[in-house]
């Protein structure tokens, strides 16, 4: 049964320094509060898991926050780099930052074998790219029944999910719609998961194609109004494009983005 | 007529090229920015019907101003139906039901091999470290088709990709079949220049179409290898009022 408390008290029971953690959602949903939170709470060593880790990871990157990174498309979308993800791989900024690569696919499949309690995923993919030479979580397999060669990826476990989603009742049954990116699979392949919330309900009636966690797949929720900005809650939120456009200078430049951090992170006490 | 030429960019010139080179009808997975824009385009002119499958999870997304992101809420909202990450990659692209993947490039080569992962330096430290794969390395492989969008510059177009993040031809004739790649390939570059495709006997990217008023020598400044321009290159129109018109509407929509 999810417990329902704050997001400072979610994050401090859930997330630990050292743990493997994936904040998801594509574009929309994602959990940019929880994110401040940990930084906030000065979490260190983390493995951080995304498939596109955005403005979120680049914050947290660029906190110190994280020792690994496991992605498939390190950009800023529509804008450009994430330019404190690059200093941190050009110039070690402000620690070394390891990464595993993947393709979209092969982050999707990851999850998908991780929810699945599988030890590795199949499919059509890789194939002659230079992303296997990289890591070790890329393979070739041979198809027992074909003889077929395909890739094996590794799943993922992360220790912690985070995700946000529209809706959670007062048992902690979580209901998200619209794009949902690989956000069960993320809950369901992790050992723990925190979900904030844009809306606590009495009753939570399930809509057609929503994705329903039960509250016993879910630790913690949290209820996090506008949790999902500067990326959007459908129903709740629109996207704050013009926050996208704006975090290009401010990251491009050390100074620029420690200010950012003390006055937006360091200097409240919760997300507003 | 003659005002009207002087007042469209190469930038929109390219973008009406790679709309036309869509069929109405197609299933088309198309990236941010350029593919996009011309997706949409395309799909505001002569291919109305054409079907835009967005890597989020949006198929036949019928958006009325372009998205800045992959993501944003109007791809959801318009779409024919919207599904999970997983599902986008495994069911649809993975077993070929898709006929164009449209993609674009940080640095591409003469068998059309894209790098969108380093430049410069060794893969631990690059001197330049870009975004990465996205969906491109399956896009590329299994797509029927693909098309690339890209401005054509020394720096864009080299001989071999650093780093190869989504194949082309590979090493050339006979790689896509050797690596086990079911969909045919890039079938057209286009940049804002023309129009390159690959030479059927040595997969290496010709010029074979370009635009008005670009001529052999512009080509050749701005491309990294030994290109090869047609004898006779396809000369490409310029944009009609109606391309002009529709696209310029996506611009102000923004």
């Amino acid at each position: 049964m999810a417990e329902i408390v704050s997001l400072a008290e979610a994050v401090a029971s859930a997330v630990h320094d050292g743990d493997m953690v994936a904040m998801e959602g594509f574009t929309h949903l994602i959990p940019f509060a929880a994110g401040h939170e940990v930084i906030r709470q000065r979490r260190r060593d983390l493995t951080l898991v995304r498939m596109t880790p955005d403005v979120i990871y680049d914050q947290l990157i660029g906190a110190g926050c994280v020792r690994k990174l496991i992605f498939s498309w390190g950009g800023n979308p529509g804008v450009g780099s994430l330019h404190r993800f690059r200093d941190a791989v050009e110039h070690d900024w402000p620690q070394p930052l390891e990464i595993e690569e993947h393709s979209h696919a092969g982050m999707a499949n990851r999850y998908v074998a991780g929810a699945s309690g599988l030890p590795f995923a199949v499919l059509r993919g890789y194939s002659g790219t230079g992303l296997a030479d990289q890591t070790s979580t890329i393979k070739p397999v041979t198809c027992p029944f074909t003889g077929e060669s395909l890739m094996a990826v590794a799943a993922l476990n992360p220790d912690v999910a985070i995700i946000h989603a529209q809706q959670a009742d007062r048992h902690g049954n979580v209901q998200l719609w619209g794009l949902a990116g690989v956000q069960k699979e993320a809950v369901l392949a992790s050992k723990r998961a925190i979900v904030t919330v844009e809306e606590i309900v009495d009753e939570l009636r399930p809509r057609p194609q929503a994705v329903i966690l039960p509250s016993w797949t879910v630790s913690y929720v949290a209820h996090v109004p506008g949790g999902a900005h500067p990326s959007y809650a459908a129903g709740y939120t629109e996207r704050d494009n013009d926050y996208y456009v704006a975090w290009d200078p401010i990251a491009r430049d050390r100074d620029s983005f420690q200010g950012w951090l003390d006055e937006n992170i360091f200097g409240t006490v919760t997300h507003q | 007529m003659s005002s009207e030429r002087s007042t469209y960019t190469s930038d929109e010139m390219m973008t009406v090229a790679a709309a036309r080179a869509l069929t109405d009808g197609a299933s088309c997975f198309v990236g941010i920015g350029l593919p996009s824009a011309a997706a949409n385009l395309a799909r505001a002119t002569h291919a109305p019907s054409l079907v835009l499958i967005y890597e989020s999870g949006a198929i036949g997304a019928k958006p009325d101003r372009l998205p800045l992101s992959i993501g944003d809420g109007i791809l959801a909202e318009t779409a024919d139906a919207v599904i999970s990450v997983p599902e986008i990659f495994n069911y649809w692209l993975q077993p070929g039901r898709i006929d164009v993947g449209f993609l674009g490039a940080a640095q591409i080569d003469k068998f059309g091999n894209i790098n969108t992962t380093i430049v410069g330096g060794d893969y631990d430290h690059p001197k330049v470290r870009l975004p990465g794969a996205g969906g491109a390395p399956e896009i590329a492989a299994s797509s029927r088709e693909v098309i690339v969008i890209v401005r054509q510059s020394k720096r864009t177009f080299v001989e071999r990709v650093e780093f190869v993040t989504s194949v082309g031809y590979g090493d050339g004739p006979g790689s896509r079949e050797r690596l086990g790649l079911r969909g045919k390939g890039p079938q057209k570059i286009i940049t804002d220049l023309g129009i390159l495709t690959p030479d059927p006997r040595t997969c290496e990217f010709t010029m074979t179409a370009l635009f008005e008023g670009v001529t052999r020598d512009n080509v050749i400044e701005r491309t990294g290898w030994d290109i090869q321009v047609a004898a006779e290159p396809e000369l490409i129109g310029p944009p009609t009022a109606a391309e002009l018109t529709a696209l310029r509407k996506f611009d102000a929509n923004k």
